[in-house]
């Protein structure tokens, strides 16, 4: 097993996504992402200091939609696919922890 | 404006306050889409695939909104630059695509300041665009996120444009965050681009506060301080939080970097729960946005339309009258340096402009009091035209209908009380009351104060209430002190 | 019959909307069980859209230029009332209350939405294996991937069951199944279809293209779905490219330039079989015969696409599959508090390479870790932009295979993920920078399954690629393929 990533990495990445691994996935996944982690070495180590980034392939900028009130949805249409809707609303269980 | 007393910390210690401000937009639509952006709907009335990050669904950026935070920006004296709108990613169920989009490496403001009053100057780090969540109500455990059996969430404000206004921790007195948070309200109304109301949350406040020995210049662990509705409420939680960092230190402990509940009821601040969020909010530019580029012209015009803020008509009003900075800021906060600057300008007294103003035009509505009338009626006052007490009652009825003071002040039969005729109608009172006289001369502190009463009341009806009783008062005084009246108290 | 012949029969009055739809509902009856192109056959809809298109005509309106031909859509495209599930337990059952614009725009055209393809779970994957609801199969060969991961959608035009349908291209996800199933595949310029209601897997790469037997029927779809759309900020402001017009113009003088590395060649990049190497050269040859001037070109940074993509392309998606958290809509599984119920949801949710590519794309974007991965990646992006850029100022178009080898076999990638992404490396490159690109079926392989050949151009070429593509087509067509 390569060691580009750890298992503890994996559990922690993991978490942040919201997502449980058995001990088993676990283990796979630790040992795919590596592979795949591995591959991208190529770029790892490339010397592109001095290149400016792209993170989208338009030169576009400035879009802009104007300030008019568009009719919006039918709640009933939305609330009708929620897991569980009350009064209106979308129910969910406790929210621990702190608001943002 | 009031000043409360500033609270004393414990000797040897000072605040460190940083806030960060979030402002609602008023604009007609949401930032993404075009639901409105309305308070007070029904739940989920406002919601659309857009603003419920429906899959599939793509933002188009409110032209306006982009608009109004460039207008703040330049009000905040900040940088207006080209900027690009960034992913901040974690879970939250008030949040329907589970990330906000916001700006981060590149906002739209940095590097601004607010001048307060006083004239200690606030530095702004950056005020930046991005959504507001929607709002969750928490069933049962008294409605306490913590304790709730379950909660409910409504989305019409889920894609509300806020502005996030960020200080940097430059704040070292309650008092000058309580101005700071002022300040910003006004200059949002100013300019109009939001009702910033701390009561319906379309302004809230979090404060980032730590402590220090006075006279260091360090940065100590910080709590960040939420919850907060009110500045009122804000100065309560900064100082709850100063004294409780200060106790820690005096006790060898050391606080925590946390962010902690305020809880306006028990006067207290309560940690949050541990994490759920780890922090680590993998922010990437928002590929499903183009960049924001403000242009030279864009920025000329809205230099161009900004209206004057309060900070620069502080400044012109203690230019023009050198007034104190506290009486001109109540007079900018009401909106009557623009009508003292005028009157000024047409000769009247700048003393005399600031008093009545400050002292006699304290009314929500002065509209009908012209530039051209007030400047005449101080002048008017100035020349000795009126007595003092003519000149309130011309300004109040300036007040309440308008018009032209000379008029007013002719159909009154207001005439020039001058003063040898006020003495002598007072000489003449002195004689016509001895025993009345002796006690004002000869009496106790009370009685003297009663017989000056006595003697204004009689002047004043003699007068139909055009003397002056401070020129009453004064002549009184002069006239006791007097030998041939004989010298009280000798 | 082709899409356009279809559409003109209709327009004339001498073949019924709904004729044409039970024709092919037959044939999806027959054949469907078997290859497995649609999650779902959308016949009421179908049936209504056909009746209107016939009424349409018998008043003596013009439905449009897609008038009663019958379409088959991604099922990660949103359609209104419709189930639209991206091959996801996650999305079982959720109904859009909205239609993406390609959709309205294909209602506008007179087209028929005959039903909702099969792909790989939310576009994940080269082989259509990765979807909830079972793999779709090859119909040229059933024990064979389709390709993917619009592979449903190759499957369905392949089969007959459509003359045209629609697909997604992230990585390759129109071409290469395209390619497996030997009909033809368009990713076009970003931002010339609109993405709205597109469910996303990686915003800046995401392209909706067509599939269809004929470049002409490609290109009529295209001017139906392509253009301006204001609902996509990304969407580049024009009409869509004009391209009827201009398919036969040939390719007498024009300059076209062979990717060194993607040639099969020593120092490009390995695995792509011989032959599939052998056919792209012939149809190299075939453009040199009809007039064009051929070069070698060298792209030196699309060897790097591959590793910049499995970047990219997860991060985004990490991000962008977020909002599946069992809240508003979706799968909720239960539990004590929401964010275990979001854990709970998403675990059972999603399949493995969902959560693989999910857990890549968090570490890539995770503290620590942006500048060497993230960071870099979009570094890399912008090398093959330039590299790109360079080469256009000596070629007009490129050309290279589409996919490394012909169709392969169940099971044969499943294992090893990197074995399975490198079948994007020659559709990679165009979604990093933006650029169109077309696969038309060009022979057979040694194993007698279909090759596609990829005609690459810059920006906004589709003109010139669909020109390039005919005169391939004819040769095709006249058996120089073989």
């Amino acid at each position: 097993m390569s060691d580009r990533i750890t298992r503890d990495e994996v559990v922690h990445v993991a978490r942040l996504a919201r997502l449980e691994l058995g001990p088993d996935e676990i283990d796979a996944f630790t040992e795919q992402l590596a592979r795949v982690l591995e591959h991208a070495a190529d770029i790892e180590s490339l010397d592109v200091d001095d290149v400016p980034p792209t993170s989208h392939p338009l030169p576009l900028v400035n879009v802009f939609r104007t300030d008019e009130v568009r009719a919006s949805i039918d709640r009933r249409e939305v609330l009708a696919q929620a897991p569980w809707a009350e009064s209106d609303m979308f129910r969910v269980p406790p929210v621990l922890g702190e608001e943002p | 404006m009031s000043w409360s007393i500033e609270p004393t910390l414990p000797e040897g210690w000072e605040l460190v306050v940083g806030l960060e401000v979030h402002v609602e937009l008023s604009t007609a639509t949401k930032l993404f889409c075009g639901c409105a952006n309305r308070f007070g709907s029904e739940p989920n009335t406002n919601i659309c695939p857009v603003c419920l990050g429906l899959p599939g669904s793509l933002p188009v950026i409110n032209g306006t909104a982009v608009k109004y935070a460039m207008q703040l920006g330049r009000a905040l004296l900040c940088d207006v630059k080209p900027a690009v709108m960034a992913r901040k990613n974690y879970f939250y169920p008030d949040m329907p695509k589970d990330y906000q989009t916001t700006q981060y490496e590149q906002p739209t403001n940095s590097d601004g300041e607010v001048v307060l009053p006083d004239g200690f100057t606030v530095g702004i780090e950056r005020a930046h665009i991005e959504e507001d969540t929607g709002k969750s109500t928490h069933i049962g455990g008294g409605g306490r996120i913590n304790e709730a059996i379950y909660s409910l969430v409504d989305y019409n404000r889920a894609g509300v444009p806020l502005i996030e206004i960020v200080s940097r921790p430059c704040l070292d007195t309650i008092d000058h965050a309580k101005a700071y948070v002022s300040g910003l309200r006004d200059i949002l109304l100013a300019i109009g681009v939001s009702d910033a109301r701390m009561e319906e949350g379309s302004m809230r406040v979090d404060a980032n506060v730590s402590v220090r020995p006075v006279g260091s210049d360090e940065l100590r662990t910080r709590c960040e301080l939420k919850n907060i509705n009110s500045i009122r409420s804000m100065a309560r939680a900064i100082e709850y939080e100063a004294r409780r960092q200060i106790d820690l230190y005096t006790s060898g402990e050391r606080p925590r970097q946390e962010t902690r509940h305020w809880d306006e009821a028990a006067g207290r601040s309560t940690p949050g729960r541990s994490k759920e969020n780890l922090d680590d909010y993998r922010f990437f530019q928002e590929p499903d946005l183009v960049p924001l580029v403000p242009t030279a012209e864009e920025i000329a015009a809205i230099d161009a339309a900004m209206p004057a803020l309060p900070a620069a008509r502080r400044a012109a009003l203690v230019e023009a009258s050198s007034a104190d900075a506290d009486v001109v800021a109540t007079l900018v906060e009401r909106g009557q340096d623009a009508l003292a600057l005028a009157a000024i300008g047409r000769g009247a007294d700048a003393d005399k402009v600031v008093t009545r103003l400050r002292h006699d035009l304290a009314v929500d509505d002065f509209s009908k009091v012209s530039a051209e009338s007030f400047a005449a009626l101080i002048v008017m006052e100035t020349s000795g035209d009126l007595t003092a007490t003519q000149a309130k009652q011309v300004l109040a009825e300036l007040v309440d209908s308008g018009g032209d003071p000379r008029s007013i002040a002719a159909e009154r039969g207001f005439e020039a009380m001058h003063d040898d005729e006020l003495a002598d109608l007072v000489d003449r009172l002195i004689a016509d009351n001895p025993d009345e006289w002796q006690r004002f001369v000869g009496g106790h502190e009370g009685d003297r104060k009663k017989m000056q009463g006595f003697f204004i009341g009689q002047i004043m009806r003699a007068t139909k209430g055009q003397a002056d009783g401070r020129a009453v008062a004064d002549l009184l005084a002069q006239r006791g002190r007097s030998p041939a009246n004989g010298s009280p108290g000798t | 019959m082709s899409a356009l012949d279809t559409a003109a029969a209709v327009r004339a009055g001498e073949r019924s909307a709904v004729d044409i739809l039970d024709e092919h509902l037959a044939r999806i009856a027959r054949r469907d069980g078997e290859i497995h192109a649609f999650n779902l056959v959308t016949e009421g809809l179908a049936r209504s859209q056909a009746e209107s298109v016939d009424a349409a005509v018998a008043e003596g309106r013009d439905p449009g230029p897609l008038a009663g031909v019958p379409v088959a859509v991604k099922d990660n495209t949103c359609t209104r009332g419709i189930p639209t599930t991206c091959s996801s337990r996650i999305l079982e059952g959720w109904l859009p209350p909205y239609d993406a614009t390609v959709i309205e725009r294909l209602g506008s055209a007179g087209a028929i939405i005959i039903g909702k393809t099969n792909l790989d779970e939310f576009a994940m994957g080269s082989s259509t294996e990765n979807s909830a609801f079972g793999p779709s199969r090859n119909p040229h060969d059933v024990t064979k991937v389709p390709g993917g991961s619009s592979g449903g959608s190759a499957a369905a035009v392949a089969a007959g069951f459509a003359p045209l349908a629609i697909g997604s291209d992230t990585g390759g996800s129109v071409r290469q199944p395209a390619s497996l199933c030997g009909v033809v595949g368009v990713k076009p310029t970003y931002g010339v279809v609109s993405r709205y209601g597109l469910v996303a897997f990686a915003s800046s790469l995401d392209q909706i293209g067509p599939f269809a037997t004929s470049i002409a029927d490609a290109a009529v779809l295209l001017e139906v779905i392509g253009g301006h759309d204001p609902r996509d900020s990304t969407s580049i402001p024009e009409p869509a490219p004009s391209l009827l017009d201009v398919l036969g113009r040939g390719v007498d003088g024009m300059r076209v330039g062979v990717i060194t590395e993607l040639a099969g060649g020593p120092g490009g990049v390995e695995g792509i079989a011989p032959d599939v190497v052998a056919r792209t050269r012939q149809a190299v040859a075939a453009l040199e015969a009809a007039g064009a001037r051929v070069s070698e070109i060298s792209v030196p940074s699309a060897i790097l696409g591959l590793s910049a993509y499995y970047l990219i392309a997860p991060a985004e998606a990490s991000s962008n599959l977020s909002r599946y958290d069992g809240v508003r809509y979706g799968l909720r599984v239960d539990a004590p508090t929401t964010g275990e119920m979001n854990i709970a949801s998403r675990s059972a949710g999603f399949g493995d390479e969902v959560k693989r590519r999910i857990m890549l794309g968090t570490y890539a974007l995770s503290a620590g870790y942006y500048d060497a991965f993230y960071g870099k990646a979009l570094k890399v992006r912008t090398l093959i932009m330039r590299d790109f850029a360079a080469a256009y100022e000596q070629v007009d178009v490129l050309v290279s295979p589409t996919s490394p080898t012909t169709a392969f076999g169940f099971g044969d990638k499943t294992a090893d993920p990197m074995a399975m992404y490198v079948n994007d490396v020659c559709t990679i490159p165009s979604n990093l920078s933006g650029h169109p690109a077309i696969s038309i079926p060009f022979g057979v392989g040694d194993d007698g399954m279909p090759i596609g050949v990829q005609i690459l151009g810059p920006a906004q070429s589709e003109p010139t690629i669909f020109t390039v593509a005919t005169v391939l087509e004819d040769v095709a067509a006249k058996g120089g393929a073989q």
